[in-house]
C-alpha cells in the first residue's frame, strides 16, 4: 500500500532552520556520474544521508551530473520511498499487507494515530515519531505487525502496539 | 560435544520473533562455560509458525527445537548438548522420535528451497557441499551446447513462478534467437504482492541457487550482462546478495571467460527497487533500472526482442532460476514427474492469515486446497470454519469453501477465477468480510496504479469510491452491477497486467459472495461482523460484573465505570477495535 505522505511542494531546508551538509553529496555524486540508470542510486544515496531529499540536494545533483531536476522530481514522487520533508527520529511503519490486514492492522494504526495525535505518514510536532503504512514486511506468520528502525514487533494489538512506543519515548527521554 | 552442532534460524521471521536474542544467548553460554559444539546461523526453513527455530546435530541425527526463547535455550544446552538428553517436549522435527508437527513436512518436495534452513547462506562453501555450482561446472566440462540447455528447461515444463505461467524455455529460446552483441538477463525480486514472501526467503536462504540459475541462463542466451532488481524493503536479501555475488565474483562464476569456457563473461549488480509495485510488471521494471519513472510500454516488443536498455533481455522470477541448478543437474524428466500434465514441477507457496500452521512450504503443482489447508497448514486457528482461500495476491481471487478440492495447477485455479500469482496463499474464516477483501486489494491497486492509463487510473478509483460507501453503509441499489461493469471496462483497456487484474479480487467476490454484498448494501449488515461502521459494541447490563479488564484495556478510554458497576462504552470515542469483546470474560460486550 502506498504510504500517504502530506505531500506539499518540495522542501527548502534551509527556509527552516533544517541544517544539512550539502558537502555529503559529492562523494554519492562521484560514484555514479557518469553511469547508465544513476538516477535512483543517487535519490536513495541522498535520502540514506539526510533521511529524506531537500530542495537543494535536487539543485547540486543536476548541477554535477547534467540530470535534469524536472525529470528528478518526476521520478521522486512516482516512487513511495522517496520523501521530501524531513521525518520524525523514529518511523513506525505498520504493516498493511494482507496477512496482516486479515488480523486485524487497521486497529494498530488507528491506535497509533489516537495514542500519538498524528494520522497516518504525519510526524508528531516534538519531531519523536512518524507513522507511515506500509505494504508487506514479509512476517506474516507473525501479524498483525509493525518495524520501528530495524526492529520488529510482531502479535501486536491496539494497546501493545502504543505500549511499544511509549517504552521507546520513556527510554530516550531519560538518556 | 566436538561433533555437536547448534544452528539457529535467523532469516527475517526468526528475527523479528526473537532468533538474535536467543543466538546470543547461546553464545554467551558456550564462551562462559568454554563448550565445543559449534555455534552457526541459517535462514528460513519454512516453519514460520514456529519461530524461534534451533537445530541441533548430533551423532544421534537431527533435532529440530521451536518456539525457543532465552530460558529454553538454556535447557537444550545443558540437557540436550552437554548431557546428550534431548527435551523433546520443544522438538517440532525429529528424525528419532514423532512430533505434532510431522504433517507440515510430509507431502513437501523442496527444490526450489533445497538449502533453505540447512545452510548459512553467506558461506560459499556450504552451497558448494550440496551440489551447488555443479550444474555450471558440468555445463563447462560437458561442453553442454546452449541449445540442449534451453531443451532441458523447455522438456522440464518449467513455468514462470512469478505469475505469469510463461514456459520458461520458451522465453529462453526467444532471447537466444535474437542476434546481438549485447544480452542481459534480470531476475525480478521486486515481489510486491502482500502477503507473500516466498522471494525473500529464497534470496536470504540461498542466494547462489537464484545466482547460478541466471548464470547458466545467460550462457544459454548468450547475455553479457545481468541485474537482480530487488525491492528495498528487503535489506537482509540485498545484503547477501551482494556478498553472494563477491563471492562468485572471487571463484571464477562470474567475471571473464566462466568456469573455464572462454568468451562467457558476464557481471550481475544489484539495483534496488524504490517502492512502487508496478515495477513487478516486466517493462515499468526495466523502466525503473533505466532511472526512470516506472511505467509499462506496450508488447509487442517482448523484452526477449527488445527489453533493457534496448537491448534482447530475459527476465524471470527467483523462484524460476533457483530451479534451474537443480534442473540441470537431476535432468528435466525428474522435474516433470512432479506435477500435473500442464504444471510441472513444484511451487513454493507463502501460507498465512488464519492458518495454524503458517509458513513457506513447496509442494508438487496439482496438490489440492483442502490438502494444504488441512494436512500442512493444520487446519483454521482458533477453531473457525474456513471460509476462502486468496490466491494471486491483488490480481488475484478468493476461491471459496466449496471449491477447496480445487487442484492447484495453472488452468484449474485460472478457471475458478483466481490465479495462481506469485504464491501467496491467504486463508480467511467466517470473521473476515470479503466485501472489505476487495476494497482493500482494490485500495492498494488504486494507489500503485501509475496513471498511465485511463480506465485504470480513474476506474480503480470509481470502483474503490463504491466499495468504501458500501463498507460504510451508504451501499446502494445498483452498486454491484456499476462494480462489474467498471471491471469489465478497466481489464479491457489497461496496458499492463496491474489494470487488467486489479478487478479480479472484486469479480470473483461478487461471484462467490454476492449475498454478503447484498447484505451491506440493503441490510447495512457486515455478516462476518467486521466492518466497523456497521457495527456498535455495547456492554450487556446483565452480565457485567464490573471487573474493570475491558477499561482497563481500551486504549482511547472510551470504557467508564466502577469496580463492580456496569460499565459504559462511550459511542463517540469508540474505535470500534474490539478489544473489549476479545478480552471480556464474561460475554458481556455485544456487538452487532
Amino acid at each position: 500500500m502506498r504510504v500517504q505522505r502530506n505531500e506539499g511542494p518540495a522542501f527548502e531546508a534551509e527556509a527552516v532552520g533544517v541544517s544539512v551538509d550539502l558537502g555529503l553529496l559529492i562523494p554519492l555524486i562521484e560514484k555514479y556520474k557518469g553511469k547508465k540508470g544513476n538516477l535512483i542510486p543517487l535519490l536513495q544515496g541522498a535520502q540514506n544521508l539526510y533521511g529524506f531529499i531537500p530542495q537543494e540536494a535536487f539543485k547540486i545533483i543536476s548541477e554535477h551530473t547534467g540530470l535534469k531536476i524536472n525529470e528528478m522530481y518526476g521520478v521522486a514522487t512516482f516512487y513511495a520511498q522517496f520523501r521530501l520533508h524531513p521525518v520524525g527520529k523514529h518511523i513506525i511503519k505498520v504493516c498493511h499487507g494482507t496477512a496482516c490486514h486479515v488480523q486485524n492492522a487497521t486497529s494498530i494504526t488507528d491506535s497509533i494515530e489516537e495514542a500519538l495525535g498524528v494520522k497516518d505518514g504525519q510526524t508528531t510536532p516534538d519531531g519523536f515519531f512518524t507513522l507511515e503504512s506500509v505494504a508487506c514486511l514479509g512476517c506474516c506468520s507473525l501479524a498483525p505487525v509493525m518495524m520501528i528502525g530495524e526492529e520488529t514487533f510482531g502479535k501486536l494489538t491496539g494497546k501493545s502496539a502504543v505500549q511499544v512506543i511509549k517504552e521507546i519515548k520513556i527510554r530516550e527521554s531519560a538518556s | 560435544m566436538e561433533n555437536t552442532k547448534v544452528i539457529v534460524g535467523l532469516g527475517s521471521c526468526g528475527i523479528a520473533a526473537g532468533g538474535n536474542k536467543v543466538y546470543q544467548k547461546i553464545k554467551s553460554l558456550k564462551e562462559a562455560d568454554n563448550l565445543t559444539f559449534t555455534l552457526d546461523k541459517t535462514s528460513c526453513v519454512g516453519m514460520c509458525y514456529r519461530e524461534p527455530l534451533v537445530e541441533v546435530i548430533d551423532d544421534t541425527g537431527s533435532y529440530l527445537y521451536g518456539e525457543i526463547d532465552e530460558n529454553r535455550a538454556l535447557e537444550i544446552i545443558n540437557q540436550h548438548v552437554v548431557n546428550q538428553n534431548p527435551v523433546k517436549e520443544y522438538l517440532v522435527k525429529s528424525d528419532l522420535y514423532p512430533t505434532p508437527d510431522e504433517e507440515f513436512f510430509q507431502g513437501q518436495v523442496k527444490i526450489a528451497l533445497r538449502d533453505c534452513g540447512y545452510i548459512n547462506p553467506e558461506r560459499l562453501e556450504e552451497y558448494e557441499a550440496r551440489d551447488g555450482y555443479r550444474a555450471l561446472k558440468k555445463i563447462a566440462a560437458d561442453g553442454i551446447p546452449r541449445e540442449t540447455i534451453i531443451q532441458t528447461i523447455l522438456d522440464s515444463g518449467l513455468r514462470g513462478r512469478g505469475g505469469g505461467g510463461f514456459s520458461t524455455g520458451m522465453k529462453w529460446r526467444f532471447a537466444y534467437n535474437q542476434k546481438s552483441e549485447e544480452k542481459f538477463v534480470i531476475c525480478n525480486a521486486d515481489e510486491g504482492d502482500p502477503g507473500a514472501f516466498m522471494d525473500r526467503s529464497l534470496l536470504e536462504g540461498d542466494p547462489h541457487a537464484v545466482v547460478e540459475g541466471m548464470i547458466i541462463a545467460a550462457y544459454a542466451i548468450g547475455a553479457n550482462g545481468g541485474v537482480i532488481y530487488c525491492r528495498a524493503e528487503y535489506p537482509l536479501a540485498i545484503q547477501r546478495l551482494n556478498i553472494a555475488l563477491k563471492q562468485a565474483r572471487d571463484k571464477g562464476y562470474l567475471g571473464k571467460d566462466i568456469a573455464g569456457i572462454r568468451g562467457f563473461n558476464l557481471d550481475i549488480h544489484v539495483k534496488e527497487g524504490a517502492g512502487a509495485f508496478v515495477c513487478g510488471e516486466e517493462t515499468a521494471l526495466m523502466a525503473s533500472v533505466e532511472g526512470k519513472r516506472g511505467m509499462p510500454t506496450k508488447r509487442p516488443p517482448f523484452p526477449a526482442e527488445r527489453g533493457l536498455w534496448g537491448k534482447p533481455t530475459n527476465i524471470n522470477n527467483v523462484e524460476t532460476y533457483a530451479n534451474v541448478p537443480w534442473i540441470i543437474n537431476h535432468g528435466a524428466a525428474s522435474y516433470a514427474k512432479y506435477g500435473t500434465e500442464k504444471s510441472k514441477g513444484t511451487k513454493v507457496f507463502a501460507l498465512t492469515g488464519k492458518i495454524n500452521h503458517g509458513g513457506l512450504v513447496e509442494v508438487p503443482m496439482g496438490i489440492t486446497i483442502r490438502d494444504i489447508i488441512y494436512k500442512l497448514g493444520g487446519g483454521i486457528a482458533h477453531g473457525k470454519k474456513f471460509k476462502a482461500v486468496q490466491l494471486g495476491g491483488p490480481s488475484g481471487g478468493c476461491i471459496p469453501e466449496h471449491l477447496i478440492d480445487t487442484p492447484i495447477d495453472y488452468d484449474s485455479v485460472t478457471a475458478t477465477g483466481a490465479i495462481m500469482g506469485s504464491g501467496g496463499m491467504v486463508v480467511m474464516d467466517e470473521t473476515t468480510c470479503m466485501v472489505d477483501m476487495a476494497r482493500f486489494f482494490l485500495d492498494f491497486t488504486q494507489k500503485e496504479s501509475c496513471g498511465k492509463c485511463t480506465f485504470c487510473r480513474i476506474g480503480t478509483k470509481r470502483m474503490l469510491e463504491i466499495l468504501t460507501r458500501i463498507c460504510s453503509g451508504e451501499g446502494e441499489e445498483g452498486d454491484i452491477e456499476k462494480l462489474e461493469e467498471l471491471a469489465y471496462q478497466i481489464k479491457d483497456s489497461s496496458l499492463c497486467g496491474l489494470g487488467q487484474t486489479a478487478p479480479n479480487p472484486v469479480l470473483t467476490t461478487i461471484r462467490y459472495f454476492r449475498s454478503e454484498y447484498e447484505a451491506h448494501i440493503r441490510d447495512r449488515k457486515c455478516p462476518a461482523k467486521s466492518c466497523k461502521p456497521l457495527l456498535t459494541y455495547e456492554v450487556i447490563p446483565d452480565k457485567c460484573t464490573g471487573c474493570m479488564v475491558c477499561a482497563k484495556n481500551c486504549s482511547v478510554d472510551a470504557i467508564s465505570g466502577n469496580r463492580k458497576e456496569v460499565h459504559f462504552i462511550d459511542q463517540i470515542k469508540c474505535i470500534k477495535c474490539g478489544i473489549c469483546f476479545t478480552k471480556c470474560k464474561f460475554d458481556a460486550i455485544l456487538v452487532h
